[in-house]
């Protein structure tokens, strides 16, 4: 029998499987997916935010403990567990030599990311590369890894593990980690959790998915089923304004449209609906989701002048292109009038100021319902772009509960040999908002934890039997 | 996807179809993720633009090195449905540079062939010294003495404008290719005092990243991937070998044409001189290196360069390895009845490879270089989109 059994193949999983490994368990991990499409959402992410005390190889100045405790705090309204909370902060301080050592390679932070450059260790050539590297060590160790595994049930002996089956197949072992990530790609589920608008449209059925195709919530739903305490709301997911055209799985970052802050956000039928200059756009991009699933449609249309270009990142599907703002209207498909209209009482708004799109400057609206706090200038300057834009989903908040061991719990009580980390335990520390890299950071150090507490109950389990 | 590749071909203005135009598409793609700055040099010097012209797409894929690092970290990349397979689509790109470039333009065409032409010039070149050795006839011969067999004189002519034309055909496409990227062409005049400043330090920068190949590194290091994701240095180490064994054998040249003509040392040099010395190290080199890029082409990941290309890529490296391995025979069988058929081999072998130098995969280092140099000197000059600067 294997000592280890690791469900899941991002980086949660991987760092389960290596932390194992090295304490001298036998590990097999599950990973659903077929090897090409390995790693979960970790292949889309870019960096881990990291807590340090002064300025490292990829990181500037200092970043501690205090600052990244009340960054999480503001971001989740307070829906975080402090203790879990900082046992991360804490981990991701130390965990850099460990993921180097397996092969994880990091850079500065990219161009265009400055925000984050103090704060944010960037892996080059983004999570793929690091889930890559994790993999190649895995295998170099003797982790015995699977391919398009998925595990669909888990048996449970009272609150103790006892195997798990993939199709006919049962698998047992002496201790598992299930890290297998949120439910964001189940469609029925998203169906059902966000039900229906007061326009009869079931909202979830325009929403694409940002990562993965794998993330099916099986486990979760299973686990629910058996009993195990449960964090996190299933409405709440992040959810961010991603380009329509994106494909309906995997279109990862490349799909974000990053001009928002720099023109308008009009609904269909050409009407604003939220302060576009409200705050920076790092702080506000993953509010737009959730603004444009409650529009009708669940669409919404960003519409800049020739005067944005170049100051933001350049989006992957270049955007509808016209002269005037009446062809504009005509290309995007909406009601001319009322996008005139809207377009002309807000150039009429707008008060000088001094634009600045690195502060949050003086050019606001006046008098304008909803207003543009900052950055608001006249859209006048042909040629002018438009964006159709569709709510995507990056993870869902919901999952099982846990304490500082990663272990399962069931009334209560925790499981002697049944771990969780990544995606699937993220509510517990992050239950609502995002800070970039956090959910890296998570499933960084629950991972560890819990692979080394999965090798712990095993040795423990052999000292029983 | 096509709406994507139609929009960024339109964008860039180039023909449906071409390397150049799925160029485009993939940059634009890299160019809003970004995700591989540390690996090498094409992609900081792809954030410094928003949309990709024609020359910009030839300089990009020149400075690509096919270290292959991207694609194995791309989350993009087939079966993803984006189909970013950057570094084949670079590859894609650079041969055509070295068609469209090519001095005099008809002889563009022959990269097309490029198996079909090294193996004629090889065997026309081989059946050329044989026939002039058999002309000469073997009672002639004496002992160790090349010059019985042909005359130097004739040699020295014949290799000399063999390569010093290569040379010239080859700055001839270089000029062009300039002409076409130089970073002066679109530097505004507020910024020509910093050009002027840029040259030297670029200049030395660009040397030493062409002659230490920094771009095989990774970014970290560890070096390029090949087969898989994993990373190692042995293509910078074969490469190195080539290289620099291919230096050494022309240096071995130099010094002999230059003992010759100068001091009136004439050949069969002894072991311990230096063109013997420096040829026998540099032969070295040139056998164990194109072995060992042999070797790593043959088990390459097929999207990590084009596999049409092959035949450009592997009749290069076997000439450079024949070149040597006829070169030690030639040592060793030189007191024997067979070296003037070894002689004949070798001068052939030598010849095929100077005669198709301009129009083969030897034009890489020139556009290389060139690239690189472009690179060094832009990366001192201020960036104007708002986007790469944060």
């Amino acid at each position: 029998m294997i000592d280890v059994l690791v469900v899941g193949g991002g980086n949660a999983a991987l760092c389960a499987a290596l932390t194992a490994r090295e304490a001298g368990a036998s590990v097999l991990l599950l990973e659903a997916a077929p090897r090409e499409w390995r790693g979960g959402n970790s292949q889309h992410t870019r960096n881990l935010r990291c807590m340090h005390e002064a300025p490292q190889d990829v990181l500037q100045e200092a970043y501690p403990e205090e600052e990244f405790w009340q960054d999480l705090l503001k971001v989740t309204g307070g829906a975080t567990d402090e203790k879990l909370a900082r046992l991360v902060i804490r981990a991701s301080s130390t965990c850099r030599p460990w993921m180097a050592r397996h092969g994880v390679r990091f850079q500065p932070s990219l161009s265009g990311t400055l925000h984050l450059s103090r704060t944010n260790a960037f892996f080059m050539g983004g999570g793929k590369a690091l889930v890559n590297a994790f993999y190649r060590s895995a295998q170099a160790l003797g982790v015995q890894v699977r391919y398009g595994a998925p595990v669909d049930a888990i048996e449970m002996d009272g609150g103790r593990f006892a195997g798990a089956r993939v199709g006919g197949e049962r698998i047992e072992a002496r201790a598992c980690v299930l890290a297998a990530g949120g439910f964001e790609s189940n469609r029925e589920w998203l169906r059902e959790a966000w039900g229906r608008n007061e326009w009869g449209e079931w909202p979830a059925d325009n929403f694409l998915v940002r990562g993965t195709r794998f993330n099916q919530g099986t486990l979760i739903k299973r686990m629910m089923e058996a009993g195990a305490d449960i964090v996190g709301d299933p409405t709440q997911a992040h959810c961010v304004a991603i380009d329509a055209r994106a494909p309906l799985y995997d279109g990862g970052i490349v799909t974000r449209v990053d001009c928002v802050s720099l023109g308008v956000m009009l609904n269909r039928y050409g009407r604003r609906f939220y302060d576009e200059g409200e705050d920076f756009w790092p702080k506000r991009y993953a509010i737009w989701g959730r603004l444009v699933a409650q529009q009708q449609g669940q669409v919404g249309y960003c519409v800049i002048d020739s005067k944005a270009v170049g100051r933001f990142m350049p989006p992957v599907f270049p955007g509808e292109c016209a002269q005037t703002l009446p062809e504009l209207a005509q290309q995007l498909g909406l009601p001319e009038e009322n996008f005139m209209h809207t377009l002309q009482e807000f150039n009429a708004a707008c008060r000088p100021g001094t634009f600045d799109h690195t502060v949050l400057d003086d050019c606001a609206t006046a008098g304008l319902e909803p207003p543009k706090s900052h950055w608001a200038l006249p859209i006048d300057t042909p040629p002018f772009y438009g964006y159709m834009l569709r709510p995507g989903i990056t993870f869902t908040y919901l999952g099982l509960k846990t304490n500082e061991d990663a272990a399962v719990h069931f009334g209560g009580r925790p499981s002697p040999n049944l771990f969780v980390a990544g995606e699937m335990m993220a509510g517990n520390v992050l239950g609502r908002g995002y800070t970039a890299g956090v959910g890296m950071s998570i499933g960084t150090a629950f991972g560890r934890i819990a692979g080394q507490r999965a090798a712990q109950a095993c040795k423990q389990g052999a000292l029983h039997a | 996807m096509r709406e994507l590749e139609a929009l960024a071909r339109a964008a860039a203005g180039l023909a449906a179809g071409t390397a150049e135009a799925e160029a485009a598409r993939q940059l634009q793609i890299c160019n809003a993720c970004r995700y591989c700055e540390g690996f090498c040099a094409v992609f900081p010097a792809m954030t410094r633009r928003l949309a990709f012209s024609r020359a910009d797409i030839h300089y990009l894929a020149n400075l690509c090195h096919n270290c292959g690092a991207c694609l194995h970290a791309c989350q993009y990349a087939p079966p993803h449905e984006f189909a970013v397979a950057f570094p084949q689509a670079m590859a894609k790109v650079r041969v055509r540079t070295y068609q469209d470039y090519a001095w005099p333009a008809a002889c563009g065409a022959l990269y097309r062939r490029a198996g079909l032409v090294t193996a004629l010039s090889l065997a026309g070149a081989i059946a050329f010294f044989l026939a002039m050795a058999a002309t000469t006839g073997p009672q002639a011969v004496t002992g160790a003495d090349f010059y019985t067999v042909f005359p130097h004189r004739l040699l020295a002519w014949v290799f000399g404008t063999a390569f010093a034309f290569a040379l010239f055909a080859l700055s001839m496409g270089l000029r062009r290719f300039w002409r076409d990227v130089s970073p002066a062409i679109d530097v505004p005049t507020a910024d020509r005092p910093l050009l002027a400043k840029a040259r030297a330090p670029a200049t030395a920068e660009a040397a030493l990243d062409a002659a230490r190949l920094t771009y095989l590194g990774g970014g970290h290091g560890d070096g390029c991937t090949n087969a898989d994701d994993r990373y190692s240095l042995a293509r910078r180490r074969f490469h190195h070998l080539t290289f620099y064994g291919f230096v050494l054998c022309f240096a071995a040249t130099c010094v002999a044409t230059f003992d010759h003509f100068v001091l009136g040392l004439h050949a069969p040099y002894p072991l311990a001189s230096w063109p013997v010395v420096l040829g026998s190290t540099g032969g070295a080199g040139l056998l164990a290196g194109p072995a060992g890029l042999l070797w790593l082409s043959a088990r390459r990941h097929p999207l990590q360069g084009d596999p049409a290309q092959r035949p450009m890529d592997r009749g290069f490296i076997t000439l450079l390895l024949l070149a040597s391995a006829t070169g030690f025979a030639l040592l060793v069988l030189r007191q024997t009845p067979s070296m003037p058929l070894a002689l004949s081999i070798h001068l052939g072998v030598v010849m095929a490879l100077f005669v198709t130098l301009p129009w083969s995969k030897f034009a890489h280092g020139f556009y290389r270089c060139a690239a690189l140099l472009k690179h060094a000197v832009e990366k001192r000059l201020p960036v104007r989109s708002h986007s790469a600067r944060d």
